[in-house]
């Protein structure tokens, strides 16, 4: 891997270069660049009020930023609505899942993009579909595809959102605090599952404040503080002191040897 | 904000002090998740792969403990009703009143029917009554010899008048964001008075009475019946194409490897459908008659089923259907999954207002006539009863047409039975609203118990 600090360790599947959004006098996001490196997992890390939110929004569509631009594989996108993340392949995962409890979970898995055939729901298709890739991401704690929701617990409800992604065809799945509610057996099987998505070639950015979650899982980590990016690049030149660092002051004097790229803009 | 960042981050350590918390809620879930069964397991999950009919009996069993009750509380319930009326007055199982029964059920079937496409959707449409009222006025009106529609022509310009009423109010609740409670409120109330207007306007009207003429298929949709064997010919072809259905549905998925119910199981649904349906023929082939002789069932049961059936479908099996239990749950969820929710809700509402429709002719049909007088507001409760009763949630998101199609029965029952043991009204009503709260209780009840466990 090599940390050249200007030149990122792979391709970015998407760049954000002087990104700004405002809400009337509050700046959410004051500029940020950072550039999201294909197949990998990105956390973006930051304290309560850092512009988390407010830059994943951005990037799922929900609405279109002040100033700065969005590079889609290299090419300038303009993201207006959900659809058109979502057309490019951004699938965003929110905190609350969006899962319908009454449905089961072929049925949800496949809300908005049914099977019909002859004009009516083809139920086995899709079912047949939802375990294979329930199977591919190795979510076995299921006993059955035909469970609703409401039965499930945190972690597989997370899962069945995941999958959800993983059908649609999703090339950037953006998952918020995912592992926020959930205990420690279904953090671990959430993680596994963050790690299994990467390794099918899909590009991960998860929003965390759990640095042991972070570490455990990432590829690359993004600080962000007051709307900047203060810190950006592989795990592994990070620890918790310096990330927790540059999360309450944007800057450390504790940068690991051969570099932290600690980000000019956030000074 | 500098000054309490160093409280609100969350450094390693108080990240691990987060999560080793106790938490009351977890340990069920951890517990769950630990024991992680292979793929074998899965599907050898009971409820989803049961191969005899041990198994499924022990699996439904389970999912009844767990308050996934279906429709067993209600069949209960009738059950308990008819033994009580039966005790009071021994005509109440007579083959003339078991007829009259049904056939007074659906009108309640078709409102509750559409009652709820609205309880699906988290919704209520207290329209209901009336929009039937309004709908079987203008059929009826453009009927009598002032107009002299032909049938067909009359019954579809009633249904669609209904089915505009609904669009309208849909339209008024997605365009404009109102409730529905309030803009179908506003309907139980105006729709009032358009009744009224439209007794005062259309030629035709007698007293306060339109008549409908005894002659044509309007009026023999109740008052005519099927020859007996006719009915035995419908019968069979119905029980014969759902068994079609039923075993070719479930080859299909076991060649597929697909879960699917044991044959055991598909083979005594159909022999308990058959059963029941025998049943029903033979009641309604007994002479009835008091002067002339009267048997047959009348078209009225068939036609009630095969729009039950029709609805049916349209929930379970098609996008539309799928939609609505989608938004009843969660429309945010939905909206997000790009579901067009306010076109959805729309057609909810229109259907609603069409099934209403279809249950006004029901009832025009049965007295042969409309009255000014006709209580739109009482039906509409009724309405919410037999959906309620039959197993729809008023928090959306559940419901079943079958549900309204048993709760419809039960209200007929109910009403029917207080009629012959001579209950005053007042007896009537407060003994309808007994039956409501029991059902709505029961239910409560066993949700709970589910939710608990």
């Amino acid at each position: 891997m090599s940390t050249d600090g200007s030149d990122p360790d792979g391709t970015p599947l998407i760049e954000l270069r002087g990104l700004k959004k405002s809400f009337g006098a509050v700046q959410a996001v004051a500029g940020v660049d950072l550039k999201i490196i294909k197949g990998m997992v990105t956390a973006l890390a930051g304290d309560n009020g850092a512009g988390k939110s407010s830059l994943i929004k951005t990037i799922s569509g929900l609405w279109e930023q002040d100033e700065g631009e969005i590079l889609w594989e290299g090419k300038p996108v303009r993201l207006r609505s959900p659809k058109d993340s979502e057309a490019l392949g951004i699938t965003t995962i929110y905190q609350d899942l969006a899962l319908c409890d009454n449905l089961d979970i072929v049925q949800n898995m496949f809300l908005g993009h049914e099977v019909l055939r002859h004009f009516t729901l083809d139920e086995g298709s899709m079912e047949i579909t939802a375990k294979k890739i329930l199977a591919e991401l190795e979510v076995t704690t299921v006993r059955s595809v035909r469970q609703p929701v409401a039965s499930l617990s945190g972690g597989q409800r997370q899962s069945v959102a995941v999958a959800k992604a993983v059908m649609s065809n999703a090339k950037l799945v953006i998952m918020d605090e995912p592992t926020a509610a959930l205990g420690v057996s279904q953090t671990a099987q959430v993680l596994a599952l963050i790690k299994r998505l990467a390794e099918g070639g899909v590009t991960v950015l998860m929003i965390s404040h759990n640095l042991i979650d972070i570490f455990e899982v990432a590829d690359r980590i993004a600080v962000l503080r007051l709307g900047r990016i203060v810190a950006d690049g592989p795990i592994d030149t990070f620890d918790s002191s310096v990330v927790v660092d540059y999360m309450t002051t944007g800057r450390s004097d504790r940068a690991l040897t051969g570099g932290a790229t600690g980000n000019a803009s956030g000074q | 904000m500098t000054s309490d960042q160093g409280g609100n981050v969350d450094s390693p350590t108080s990240g691990a002090d987060t999560r080793s918390e106790p938490n009351p809620v977890l340990p069920h879930g951890d517990n769950q998740d630990e024991a992680t069964p292979s793929l074998a397991d899965i599907a050898a999950a009971p409820d989803v792969l049961a191969d005899s009919l041990g198994e499924y009996v022990s699996a439904w069993v389970k999912r009844i403990r767990s308050g996934e009750s279906g429709a067993l509380p209600i069949l209960l319930g009738l059950v308990l009703i008819i033994i009580i009326f039966q005790v009071q007055q021994s005509r109440f199982l007579s083959a003339g009143n078991i007829v009259n029964l049904l056939v007074q059920a659906a009108f309640f079937v078709l409102l509750g029917l559409g009652e709820t496409f609205a309880l699906i959707l988290s919704e209520i449409d207290l329209s209901v009554g009336f929009v039937a009222g309004i709908g079987a006025t203008i059929t009826l009106a453009l009927l009598s010899p002032s107009y002299g529609w032909p049938w067909w022509a009359a019954v579809i310009v009633g249904l669609l008048a209904c089915a505009a009423l609904g669009a309208l109010q849909g339209l008024l609740i997605t365009r404009l964001h109102l409730p529905s409670f309030v803009v179908t409120l506003a309907s139980l109330l105006g729709l009032g008075g358009v009744l009224i207007f439209l007794f005062d306007s259309f030629h035709g009207t007698v007293g306060g009475v339109i008549s409908l003429p005894t002659t044509g298929p309007l009026y023999n949709l109740v008052n005519g019946n099927m020859s007996t064997a006719a009915s035995w010919i419908a019968l069979v072809v119905a029980v014969g194409l759902y068994a079609l259905v039923t075993i070719t549905r479930n080859t299909r998925r076991r060649a597929r490897n697909l879960s699917a119910p044991p044959l055991s199981i598909t083979l005594l649904t159909i022999v308990v459908a058959g059963v029941a349906g025998a049943l029903l023929v033979i009641v309604c082939n007994i002479n009835r008659g008091i002067l002339v002789p009267l048997s047959g069932v009348p078209w009225v049961l068939p036609i009630v089923v095969l729009i039950v059936v029709g609805w049916t479908l349209l929930l379970s099996k098609t996008r539309t259907g799928r939609y609505m239990y989608a938004i009843g749950a969660s429309p945010e969820a939905a909206r997000r999954a790009g579901i067009r929710v306010q076109w959805i809700r729309t057609v909810a509402f229109t259907l609603s207002a069409f099934t209403a429709g279809l249950g006004g002719l029901m009832y025009a049909s049965r007295l042969g006539s409309i009255s000014v007088g006709y209580d739109g507001s009482t039906y509409v409760l009724y309405a919410v009863a037999a959906a309620v009763i039959g197993g729809a949630s008023l928090f959306g998101g559940y419901g079943k047409a079958v549900h309204a199609l048993l709760g419809g029965v039960l209200i007929a029952a109910v009403v029917n039975g207080l009629a012959l043991i001579g209950v005053s009204t007042a007896g009537e009503e407060i003994a309808t609203a007994l039956v409501l709260l029991a059902a709505v209780t029961v239910d409560s009840l066993v949700r709970r118990r589910g939710s608990k466990a």
